[in-house]
Formats: structure tokens, sequence, C-alpha cells
């Protein structure tokens, strides 16, 4: 154990869970409004970080501004996955959509190592670093929580305060109502698939300035999102920022007190034990 | 006629994989052996999910758990107190699905998405546990010298051990399959697939249902592990405990059919021979998980009931016929 | 006395759905209940078969404390009941629907026996033609049916109807009560939520009235339709109350 590794160890978690948090919105956006889990969350995550990286190694294009290419891809490409994979089947029973999306995994996956092969990439980022005594903040680092701070805002605002965000909430809330009351639904469903996948894929270009990553690199993040996404109540897009958070923090502090190997064996055993005591997640329901 | 048939198709069913299994025995042909051997060790996998699956309306992503729970079970009892691999198997079995008993009760009271959840993390939690559990190896994982084949007749013998014990494990769990669907238990795991609520109204316990189906499901794959990775002589937590494998699973029983008994047998037989001929085929090879998407995205998308029950649904005759 | 229910209360969030309800049910009789939109009504079945269990009060069956057990329980001792909105089990066939009932019933019957209890009650709903076709498949009426059918093959001491006439034309209507009348005449208890009043007024020898959750009157069918406090609470919905008069003539 380690004390001094305390406060350098969580600041660390603690940043690193914006970004999972972020990851995570996108996965409880799609489950909150139209009730499915979307297991091609990882791949699309993965090909958030080839975005940025493609954007910026083929056009020499600052991978922040890529960001904002990556927003619009995401959205496009989320409408038409839900268009191709999910629309026919969103009134079916769970297991159909689960099945639906992970075609779509498998179908990215197998595309991406043929195109992109699975060798390690990285992007080459420097932003220099803070340091106070033992606590260095990589600027890095500091970029993507403020990047990741500020789409969460926008989700909010757009959720909150738009005409068209009302009417996902109120899908989300009944679907059968809202169409009633006049919303086209299948439009909204579109729409907010295409925020999810957006948010994953930004999420992805935000991790790939951090860390290398391959194709099959958002395995691991979508592990983690459904964390979190428990964590933080499925369906609850606040909730997730939250319960990247904890997240985050979690595992900056557990590395302190145990090996590393051990970390994972406390967040799957937190997921389980939430989902039994608590489905609706930590912080109450939505 | 009518009353016996279920009975004649069952004792046909397992007539034709014996007739099938007997092939590589009789060419002496190791490589067919191989073959039949994964292609057998999925129609267990697939048979099991499809019990607590398609019979019952539960969807355990991480159904694997119970194959590498088995496998590592029954090489630890082998390796380090020389456990005969038959009793050991057996053993593994058992241990498969007292945790399935255990695990069940809390964890089956989720519904729906919560559950697939659930069994996920289960799957990754037994694997990050296992991976730092140092009595089963941690990460390295744990491997046979060759003298543990030396109790079977050589290496070489044991290979083929482990085929005739997979070629048995495969009997017993589609006679399983078949029997649970037909008997009493499986009609109320059936009405607990339709409506829970309103087979609790009907009297039927679903606590105790669920979870006496989810302890069999467990059974099979663990026996099937146990045998695997027996002949593997190596086991690591990533290939034990390897989600996607699971999730496969799930693939073959949509693929063949939900909750019918031939459904999970005809799609592993049917997912592995096109895997196989798409990673062997220089023109797909690279593409072959791209192509396996696509497929299922297909089938999902329009003939949900799988192969076995779309024919059962296009020609009513075979609903009679066909389990 | 084959079933007591004592104040029995129910709340739900602000909502007190039962207040202090008791009633008593003789062996072999037809008990009708009745009452306005939101009364309560289905939620005292909801109670006495174990899906809610109550704040307060009791339930006893045949002597026995029944409350809250879970219904699947309930079910084994002998009460079964139909559900104002259908429940079939869809993908199974309408025979296998009806074994259910059976084999997890009172009885317990073996998967054969059950079978052979299936057909028998098909035969006498009137469905026998429909045994293999799937539960999802049948219009309404049939629907509602089966859910009879489902409930009788349980061989129950205590039947719960729950609106089973409700959408059905008058011909099946007919049909239906006098079903109700030879399932009374094997010897099978019976409650009936309904809201056909000349239809429960005919069928019930007493019928008790819910109003808020409170039970508001109690009586022959004569009594209770000329209870001043009912009329009151059909007031509310005229055309109710002129059904309720037209109905006690």
């Amino acid at each position: 154990m380690n004390i001094d590794a305390l406060v350098p160890s969580s600041i660390d978690g603690l940043m690193l869970g914006f970004v999972y948090g972020l990851a995570a919105m996108g996965l409880t956006l799609i489950f909150g409004v139209m009730r499915v889990i979307n297991l091609a969350h990882g791949p699309v995550i993965a090909l958030g970080m080839f975005a940025v990286y493609l954007i910026g190694t083929q056009f020499g294009v600052n991978p922040y501004l890529g960001l904002i290419a990556v927003l619009v891809l995401g959205l496009v490409l989320g409408i038409v996955m839900y268009f191709v994979a999910v629309h026919r089947v969103i009134n079916a029973p769970e297991l159909t959509t689960l099945l639906a999306t992970f075609s779509v995994n498998l179908m990215i996956i197998g595309l991406g190592t043929v195109v992109f092969t699975t060798t390690p990439r990285a992007i080459d980022m420097d932003l220099g670093a803070f340091r106070t005594g033992a606590i260095t903040i990589l600027g890095t680092k500091v970029v993507a929580v403020l990047i990741a701070i500020a789409v969460t805002v926008g989700l909010y605002l757009f959720l909150y305060r738009t005409r068209v965000g009302k009417s996902i909430r109120a899908v989300a809330n009944n679907r059968a109502a809202a169409e009633l009351m006049g919303i086209n639904t299948t439009g909204v469903l579109a729409l907010s698939f295409g925020i999810g996948i957006m948010l994953a894929m930004t999420s992805g270009g935000l991790i790939a300035t951090l860390f290398s990553f391959t194709i099959l690199a958002g395995g691991v993040y979508e592990l983690k999102s459904f964390v979190i996404v428990v964590l933080g109540g499925l369906g609850n897009p606040t909730g997730a920022l939250v319960g990247g958070i904890v997240l985050g923090l979690l595992e900056g502090l557990t590395t302190i007190f145990m090996p590393v190997g051990w970390v994972p064996i406390i967040e799957y055993g937190v997921f389980v034990l939430i989902l039994l005591i608590r489905p609706t997640g930590l912080f109450g329901a939505r | 006629m009518k009353r016996t048939w279920p009975q004649s198709f069952l004792w046909l069913t397992l007539l034709i994989i014996v007739a099938i299994a007997l092939i590589p025995i009789l060419i002496d042909s190791a490589s067919l052996r191989e073959d039949l051997f994964l292609t057998l060790m999925l129609v267990i996998l697939a048979s099991s999910i499809n019990i607590i699956m398609g019979y019952t309306g539960y969807v355990s992503f991480g159904h694997i758990v119970f194959f590498g729970l088995g496998g590592y079970f029954a090489f630890f009892l082998m390796l380090n107190y020389q456990v005969h691999f038959v009793l050991a198997a057996l053993a593994s079995g058992v241990g498969a699905s007292v945790f399935a008993f255990l695990l069940g009760i809390p964890v089956l009271r989720l519904r729906g998405a919560y559950f697939a959840l659930a069994t996920i993390g289960i799957n990754e939690a037994v694997r990050s546990f296992v991976t730092n559990f140092e009595p089963f190896g941690g990460a390295v994982g744990m491997f046979f010298n060759y003298a543990v084949y030396d109790a079977y007749g050589g290496a070489r013998n044991a290979l083929w051990f482990a085929y005739y014990a997979i070629v048995a494990v495969a009997l017993v769990t589609v006679a399983a399959s078949f029997l649970i669907k037909k008997s009493k238990f499986g009609l109320g795991l059936m009405a607990i697939r339709e409506d829970q609520d309103t087979a609790q109204v009907l009297g039927i316990d679903p606590t105790r249902y669920k979870v006496l189906a989810y302890t069999c499901s467990a059974f099979f794959p663990a026996l099937a592990g146990a045998i695997f990775f027996f002949k593997n002589g190596i086991i690591e937590p990533g290939p034990a405990f390897a989600l996607l494998r699971s999730i496969e699973g799930l693939v073959m029983v949509m693929l063949g059919g939900y909750g019918t008994v031939t459904g999970p047998i005809v799609g592993a037989v049917v997912y592995e021979r096109l895997r196989a001929f798409l990673i062997t085929n220089p023109n797909f090879s690279s593409l072959h998980l791209f192509i396996a998407g696509l497929l299922l995205l297909v089938i999902v998308l329009f003939v949900t009931a799988g192969v076995v029950g779309w024919l059962r649904q296009r020609v009513p005759l075979l609903r009679r016929y066909l389990e | 006395m084959i079933l007591d229910v004592q104040n029995i209360s129910k709340r739900f969030g602000g909502l007190l759905a039962l207040n202090r309800v008791s009633l008593s049910v003789q062996e072999g009789e037809i008990l009708g209940i009745i009452g306005p939109n939101g009364a309560g009504k289905t939620t005292l079945f909801n109670v006495i078969n174990g899906v809610y269990p109550p704040q307060n009060g009791q339930v006893t069956f045949r002597g026995e404390n029944i409350t809250g057990l879970p219904p699947f329980a309930i079910a084994q001792r002998g009460i079964a009941r139909t559900h104002q909105i259908v429940r079939p089990l869809s993908e199974l066939s309408v025979k296998e629907n009806v074994t259910v009932g059976a084999c997890f019933g009172r009885e317990h019957l073996a998967l054969g026996a059950a079978a052979r209890v299936a057909d028998e009650v098909l035969e006498f709903v009137g469905m026998a033609d429909k045994r293999d076709m799937l539960a999802s498949k049948l219009n309404v009426a049939q629907k509602k049916r089966l859910e009879m059918a489902r409930a009788l093959a349980s061989r129950p001491l205590l039947i719960l109807l729950d609106e089973v006439l409700a959408g059905l034309n008058p011909h099946e209507v007919t049909d239906v009560l006098g079903l109700i009348r030879k399932i009374r005449e094997q010897g099978v208890t019976v409650i009936i939520i309904e809201h056909l009043m000349h239809a429960v007024m005919n069928l019930s020898d007493r019928v008790v009235v819910l109003d808020y959750g409170a039970k508001i009157a109690e009586g022959t069918p004569q009594v209770v339709s000329n209870d001043p406090k009912v009329i009151e609470a059909y007031l509310g919905d005229p055309k109710a109350a002129e059904r309720l008069l037209e109905g006690s003539t």
C-alpha cells in the first residue's frame, strides 16, 4: 500500500471517469429511449478512435478538431445503424435487439480487423503536464475531461431545453403516448440512436488521445460502460456521468490497495451486486 | 402412432448423431474426429443454452462461465489429485451446477435485459477472479505434462477417449433437452417464458423452476469444458471464459430455432460448418466475422424463428413430427 | 364458509385502493362484485389470490390463513382466476395452456392425466376444435374462454372470474352464463366481477358493491339494486345506474 500514491491515483481515476462516463452515456441514452442494449457499443468506441486517428494521419487535422467531424460521423452512422439493424425489431423481445446489435458488432470487428489489422496504433499528442510534488497531470487528460464535460452539458441542454430534446424524453417515457401526441417516434428513435453512437464515438476519440488502441480496444470500454450504466441506473444519462466518475475513482483507488489484477473483480462484483440490490442504479429511478 | 412418435423422434435423432459420430472411428480419421469434436461440443453448449433461453425465456449471455468453470474444476482435480478424468468431469459438472444453483436464486429474480447483463458481469467477474487465483494458475493457467495421458493409454488414445466422452455427453444433453421439453417441468418452464406472472397465478413456483432449469443448463457445458481442456492439455482464463463463444452459442440457438429440441443441433452444425468454410476459403477467410454478422442480422430480422422454427411454422404437418 | 376476507386494506402510494373490506363466501354460491370503474374490484381479486399482499387484514380460505402467500401457493390450494385483460401463454397451443392449469393446480396432476383433464375441460367450454391452435391466434372471445378453461382445469374449489363477459356479443354472453351455472353445478364456488348488470343480477346469489375501495352494500340482487347508497355510487355514471335498475327487474 502506498499512501503517497493516493492523491495522484485518485485524480487520475477521476479524470478517466469523465471519459468513461461519456461512453456510458451513449449506451444508457439508447437504452433509456428504446430499451435496446447496444452490443455494438465497443466496436463503435473503437471506430471513434480510428476516426480521429485517420483524420489526423490522412489529412493532418488536429485530433481535437477531428472530434468535430467524429460527432457528425457518429450521428450519421448511428442513424444508419438504427434503420439497418434495429428499426425492424424495435418492438420485438430484448433478445432480438441484443442479437441484432451484436451482429453489427461482428460486422464492424470483422471489417475492422481486415482494414486496420490488429496492430496497435497511437496518436502522438503531447500537451505537456502540470506537476506539483508527486502529482503529475497530463495536458491531454485535462483537455479530454473538459471536452467530456462540454459534450455532457451540450447533451443536457439539448435534452432539456430544445423541442427535439423534449420529444426524445417524451418517447423515452411512453412511446405510445408520444405517438398519439403527434411526435414522429421513428425519427426520434433514429435520432436518439444516432446521438448514442455519437457519444460513444466521441469518447473513443478522446480515449485515442490518451492510450494506444486496436480495433478490439472498444471491448474493455464496453464492459466498463455496462458497469457504469448499472451504477448510474439504466437509461439515466446524468447518472452515467456520475457512474463513470465513481468507476474511475474506484479504479484509481483500488490499484493502491491491491494488485491491479483485482480491479476487474471488484468492478464486476460491484456491477452484479448493484443489479441484484438496486437494479434502478445507485442514484434512484429515472 | 401419435403418442409414441415423440419418443421415436428422440431415438431417431440420437441414432443419427451416433451414426455420424461413428464415421471418424470407422475410417480412423483424426482430422474428421477433431471437426466433429468441436461440432458436438457446440451442440452441447447450444442445447444447454436453449434450456434456459429457449424454454425458460432467460437470455444467458455469459453461459460460457460454466464451460470455463467445468474445465478448471476438472483440470484442477486431475492435475493435483490425479483424479480419473471421468470422475473429475462429473465432479466439475456437479460443481458448476451447484454454482449455478446458488447464483440462480438471486440472479434469476432479474428480468429481461437486467438478467442478460448480470450474466455477462458474472462471467467477467469469474474470469478476472480466476486470472488472479493462484491455485488455478492465475493468468498463466495450468497445463498437463504428457505423463498425465499415460493413464489413458498415451496422448493419442487420450484424444480418442475425449472424443468418445464428448459423443456421450452430447447424446445425454440432447436426450435431456428433449425429456425436459416433453415433461411437466418443461411445460412449467415454457409457461414462465410466455408470461411469468400468469404462470405463477396458475400454480407454478417460478423461482424453483427457473433455478432448476439454470442448474440443468450449467451441468452439460461444464462437462464439455472438462473434456475440451483435458484434450487440450492446457487451460487459461481467456479461452475458458470467452464471452464471444458464449454469444456464438446464442447465435446457434437463434439460427436453428429457439425453444425446439433439434434447433440448437441444426444451429450448431450449420454455424460451425459455415465458419469452417469461411475460414478455410481464401476469398472469405479474413471476412468470416463480417459474414457471420451479416448472416446473424438477416436471421434476426427476417427468420426470427430459426431454421427449425421456420419449418414448423411453414409446414403445419411438421409441428407434430419435428421437435 | 369457504372464503373469509377480513378488513383488507391495500394502498398504492397515495391511493387507497381497498379500505377495510370484509366479505365472506359460502361454499357453492355465486357472489357478484359490482362497482364503478376504479372501485377496487380487481385489486380485491389480486389480494385474494396473492398478487398483492395487503397492508392489513386477513384472507382465510377453508380455515387457513392465506394472507401474503405467493400466488402459486394460493393456486395450489384451490383458488383459480381469470384476468380482465386476457393473458394467454401466446406461443403455446390452446391445449398446452389448459394443461398448464391442470398440471400445476390443486391436484398436481402428472402430464398425461393433465392432458386428459385438458381435453375434458376444452370439451366442456366448447373449444375442443381449437385445441391445436396457438393461443395467440384466438380472437378475444375465445381467449376469454381459454382463461376460464385454464382456471377450471386446475380443479379449483373457488374460481374468481374477472369480467369474463365484457366485449362478448349477446349470443356469446348467454353461452358463458350457461357455462358459469354449470361450473357452480359442479360444486365450484364462484366470485364474479361484472359490469353487465342484468347478467350479474341474474346469476348471483348475493352481490357485494364496492365504491372507492370500500364496501357500500351487500345482499341479494334485489336488496342491493334498491339500496340508495348503491344508486348514489352509480350517479356519476347515469348509464350504469340505468343498467343497475334494469338489471333488478
